[in-house]
């Protein structure tokens, strides 16, 4: 009697530990599914507010960065010298690793009268100190610059950053250059021979910059044709497209 | 739960518990961007609006999160505010964007936030936890600003350089040049200026601090003193 007694306590403590084994495990599956639902709300709630933000400032966004490209190239193609939205412009580069990019770039073409007078080139100088620098380079229809600005980089301050045009106005001194102004020869900085200065401590980057922008000046005069296309509208909306050399194609 | 009192949470954000001169967080952004007063308060607002907002909802759902996802909430929370604070930097004062770069995004890892929301925010009702945020992000931010007029002064001898950058047109023409050929000390705007200018903030901090008490107890230090005297 006695036995069947033991065998029934101990199959009602197994029994118990196996009932409290399970409450444990499902406290513990329970604690988990509740903490996952928890997060799971709380992330629906975060993601709506983002998404509320990101819509409701979508539009400033888009026209601060218009605003600031166009900043940007009214530094060298001043906008009294063309009539035409340079943004709206645009044409993607042929042959974009000329210039050093690594993805397709956009250029902009600045017209008076439909007449192109002015092409806003973007660089990357790949030599810079610190890496890649973005520049942008102004060439006008006669293969001379109007000017050049250094748009981003990573040149250490106080010595390689000079070439920003608010810390010094080395970077102006090449407006007005063309290949030919200095010789090929000349397109260098004075420690490699050649017409433009150095900075006091730091070679590398001015280097790296005037090599941007013969490399620019190059890439013009090779692809002159393409870049200077003069688009004229006549009465009845077809596209006389009239080429540098003359020869003209009429639909 | 302790409640202090708004004098005292105010004292503490702003002095005695100051997050970068005595708790020594957040000091990646505050050597990196205190270059310059407008950078250094840009950044600090920023860091302000994420502390307060985030310090609000995290009081506001503390009894309603289980504890073992606690952590995860916070910083989501606090991660959702980075996000719209930079959306909205983003259109609002776009060049100063461009500029503070990748520390608006990187305010997420300030521990001071994570920090007062997990030791402050989590135990404390709305207000309190509101204030607090406030007074935390305001000292911090009057170090950013300090040390950024510092280096900016030194380095590259003008204060207030580029103001309009994030406060307008108005403020375009607040710069104070410090006379026309100053070559500018460039150790300053590197980071191991930022280091030394840091130390020496915290050294004359706790100089300021023992003149202090000193100057609380000098009646004790007379009894002593009289006491020594006559034995």
């Amino acid at each position: 009697m006695s036995e069947k007694a033991a065998v029934n306590e101990r199959t009602a403590v197994s029994e118990k530990k196996a009932v409290s084994n399970t409450t444990a495990t499902n406290s513990l599956a329970h604690s988990v599914k509740r903490g996952g639902l928890v997060l799971w709300l709380y992330g629906l709630l975060a993601t709506a507010v983002i998404a509320g933000t990101y819509l409701g400032t979508k539009e400033q966004i888009a026209q601060q960065q218009r605003m600031a490209r166009e900043r940007a190239l009214a530094q060298i193609v001043p906008p009294e010298h063309h009539d035409n939205d340079l943004l709206a412009d645009s044409f993607p580069l042929a042959d974009h690793q000329l210039l050093g990019h690594k993805i397709p770039a956009e250029a902009y073409r600045a017209r008076r009268a439909s007449e192109v007078i002015a092409v806003i080139l973007p660089v990357v100088a790949t030599e810079g100190y610190g890496g890649a620098m973005n520049i942008i380079v102004g060439i006008n229809r006669d293969g001379t610059l109007t000017g050049v600005r250094v748009l981003s980089h990573n040149e250490t301050p106080g010595l390689g950053d000079k070439i920003e045009a608010h810390k010094s106005e080395w970077i102006t001194r090449f407006d007005g250059r063309s290949l030919s102004d200095p010789a090929p020869e000349q397109w260098r900085v004075a420690k490699d021979g050649g017409e433009f200065d150095q900075f006091t401590g730091a070679t590398i980057t001015p280097r790296a910059v005037v090599k941007a922008v013969y490399q620019s000046l190059k890439y013009f005069s090779d692809h002159r044709g393409e870049l200077l296309i003069d688009a004229t509208l006549s009465g009845d909306l077809t596209l006389d497209i009239t080429r540098e050399d003359g020869e003209g194609e009429k639909p | 739960m302790s409640s202090e009192s708004y004098g005292q949470i105010a004292a503490n954000g702003l002095w005695h518990n100051n997050p970068a001169l005595v708790q020594g967080l957040g000091l990646c952004p505050l050597l990196a961007v205190t270059g310059s007063v407008v950078n250094a308060l840009g950044l600090g607002l920023a860091t302000i609006a994420v502390l307060t907002g985030s310090n609000m909802v995290v009081s506001c759902i503390r009894n309603h999160v289980s504890d073992s996802v606690r952590l995860p909430v916070f910083v989501m929370v606090i991660a959702s505010f980075t996000t719209c604070t930079e959306l909205l930097m983003k259109a609002y004062t776009y060049e100063l964007y461009q500029i503070l770069g990748i520390f608006i995004p990187l305010i997420v890892t300030n521990c001071v936030i994570l920090g007062r929301a997990d030791t402050f925010a989590s135990r404390h009702a709305l207000l309190p936890s509101m204030a607090d945020g406030l007074m935390m992000g305001l000292g911090f931010t009057l170090v950013l600003v300090l040390l950024g007029a510092i280096r900016e002064l030194l380095g590259s001898g003008t204060l207030m350089n580029n103001m309009h950058l994030l406060l307008g047109e108005l403020a375009r023409n607040w710069t104070l040049q410090l006379g026309e050929n100053y070559r500018g000390f460039l150790l300053a705007i590197l980071p191991p200026g930022a280091f030394l200018a840091t130390g020496m903030l915290i050294a004359g901090k706790n100089l300021l601090d023992r003149r202090l008490t000193k100057r609380q107890t000098p009646l004790n230090d007379n009894l002593i003193a009289t006491d020594a005297r006559a034995e």
